[in-house]
């Protein structure tokens, strides 16, 4: 177990240097720099900027620099929002990231598992057939169509919900639905396809002839066995959510890391892209090492794959 | 009577949705009465009515003619990018498979190692890194979506590595990138193939996604991403600009959907696994 242990966290974190030195390098092929505005400024002025954020020394220096203080802890300054660290601007966008994604998670977890669960209990039923068709319309509609829509019902024509910003809770609601939906449908597949196979199982069989009530068949003979393609699924869901979407942010014009993503990308601001880039790698990858080792406890076969 | 009532008649209904889409693609300019780039000066910001079919943007321009447009773009793109997503995911799965050992460690490794990634951020960079040109939009979806590909050939391969018309090639004195061209990649390509159309709705979904975020597709050129962002900005006056392209987007995503889980039935027999795509 230990050793699984520690060959997944090994695997993590030579992805996680991957990813900061794909990323590092990919910025620096791009044309522009962080400088580049309306009017160039005058040479003198440049030189002296770039010497100030260590731009003028070679690639691998500035490579060596940047990982030594990503390693402290520090992302650095942001280039274009002059006197603002990265540290900080993550650290306004990530808390609103994480709140709608984790409301966006609940909802998917909630309404997901009771759907799929009702769905593969009462197999070839009617109520299983709209869930599968709900869930497969579920899967197809993205943030991108749903997100615009929802706002269209309920905020513009319904004027039930607000459309945009995040001062209270009520204000998470229509993002969190629409950035969960597609897991939610995610979700309720699984757990059907869960439910189903387990009630296939002869030890359910067994505990159906022994006589035991549906409700208890269920919580004990079926739910553990529905919820390992669950659990697999809850790493990448989670991950996925968490992280935010740069489309639900910008249609509720929430201010979140996906926006940081976008605009540092766009200006050619190298640490805000770098920053945004390792948080949202290390929440994907922290998500799907907790997962595969707690997935290990509950399956042992995967311990010796 | 699953299959009677699920089966057939939403399949065949998922054919037909696509075909019109596909058609209304390609015929796009010849269907429509309007070309997706003229400006009617006398009807800017109209709902739907009998010379308009979907309305008009807000500087005059047929919606019903972008629209179509805009399935012209996404379509492609979405295709493209699908055929190098199998240009790559193909020699690669074949190569791991065949080579097995190390080699084949170490490839799955860098499979595993990407699907960790948020792709998208991926795919945002690299049309940053090399500015915003079309071509380049698909191959760098293609290249982030081949890993599915990767692993399915590769699995298809090592089932195939030890049949006798491998073993019949090597002894004619056959090398490996030989074996693998042309013995191992011609009998794995059929799964293959059935699962890049797996990728389709999910290129399509990133293609818009990254349009409208203003970094993909530029005017006037139009794409679906591109018509609903505009939509969406105007959907306090003109609605009918977002519910146009949304409703077809969500359409075509929809019949995808089905159709796949279908292929995807017939091919293996299992129950639908959870997608690893991207929803944006």
């Amino acid at each position: 177990m230990a050793r699984f242990v520690l060959r997944r966290l090994l695997f993590a974190l030579v992805t996680a240097w991957a990813v900061v030195s794909v990323t590092f390098f990919l910025l620096r092929l791009a044309p522009g720099g962080p400088f580049d505005g309306e009017r160039p400024l005058p040479p003198a002025v440049e030189a002296n900027l770039r010497a100030a954020y260590h731009l003028d020394e070679s690639l691998p220096r500035q490579y060596l620099r940047y990982v030594t203080s990503v390693l402290r802890g520090d992302l650095g300054p942001s280039f274009r929002q002059r006197d603002f660290s990265v540290n900080e601007l993550l650290g306004r966008g990530l808390p609103v990231s994480l709140a709608v994604g984790g409301v966006a998670l609940a909802f998917a977890l909630g309404v997901g598992i009771a759907a799929g669960a009702w769905a593969g209990w009462h197999r070839d039923r009617p109520s299983d057939r709209a869930v599968a068709l709900l869930a497969t319309a579920g899967l197809a509609f993205p943030p991108i169509i749903v997100a615009p829509v929802l706002v269209l019902v309920f905020a513009v024509t319904l004027r039930w919900l607000p459309a945009g910003g995040n001062d209270t809770a009520v204000h998470y609601l229509l993002p969190a639905v629409a950035l969960g939906l597609p897991f939610a449908a995610a979700f309720a597949r699984l757990t059907r396809g869960g439910v189903i196979e387990a009630l296939a199982r002869p030890h359910v069989r067994t505990a159906r002839a022994k006589g035991l009530p549906g409700q208890r068949i269920f919580l004990r003979h079926v739910a553990p066995v529905a919820a390992l393609p669950v659990l697999s699924f809850l790493g990448p869901a989670a991950a996925a959510l968490l992280a935010g979407s740069m489309v639900v942010e910008e249609v509720f014009s929430l201010p979140g890391l996906g926006r940081y993503f976008v605009q540092g990308a766009l200006n050619r601001d190298y640490t805000l892209v770098m920053g945004t880039v390792i948080v949202y790698a290390g929440l994907v990858l922290t998500f799907n090492f907790l997962v595969d080792v707690s997935y290990s406890r509950l399956d042992p076969r995967i311990r010796h794959a | 009577m699953r299959r009677t009532f699920f089966g057939t008649k939403l399949s065949s209904g998922c054919v037909v949705v696509l075909l019109v889409v596909v058609g209304g693609a390609l015929a796009g300019s010849w269907l429509a009465p309007w070309p997706a780039d003229e400006i009617d000066w006398d009807a800017i910001d109209q709902a739907p009515n009998a010379v308009h079919w979907f309305g008009t943007d807000g500087i005059g321009r047929d919606l019903f003619a972008r629209t179509l447009d805009g399935a012209r773009t996404s379509l492609a793109i979405a295709a493209l990018a699908t055929l190098v997503s199998t240009l790559i995911g193909i020699p690669w799965g074949a190569a791991a498979g065949y080579l097995g050992g190390a080699a084949d460690q170490a490839m799955m490794r860098v499979v595993d190692g990407m699907y960790a990634l948020p792709f998208v951020l991926l795919v945002i960079l690299l049309v940053v890194a090399f500015g915003r040109n079309i071509l380049l939009l698909f191959v760098a979806l293609g290249a982030v979506s081949w890993l599915d590909i990767a692993r399915i050939v590769r699995g298809q391969t090592l089932a195939a590595r030890h049949e006798a018309y491998v073993d019949a090639a090597r002894a004619l004195g056959a090398g490996r990138s030989r074996v693998i061209l042309r013995h191992i990649i011609p009998n794995v390509i059929g799964p293959a193939v059935v699962y890049a159309t797996l990728t389709i709705p999910g290129v399509i979904i990133a293609e818009s996604f990254i349009s409208f975020l203003g970094l993909g597709v530029q005017e006037p050129r139009t794409s679906w991403g591109m018509l609903i962002a505009e939509g969406a900005r105007n959907m306090h006056s003109s609605p009918w600009q977002l519910l146009f392209p949304a409703a077809l987007l969500a359409l075509t995503l929809f019949a995808l959907n089905i159709l796949g889980d279908r292929l995807r039935d017939a091919w293996t027999g299992t129950e639908p696994q959870a997608p690893r795509r991207f929803y944006g």
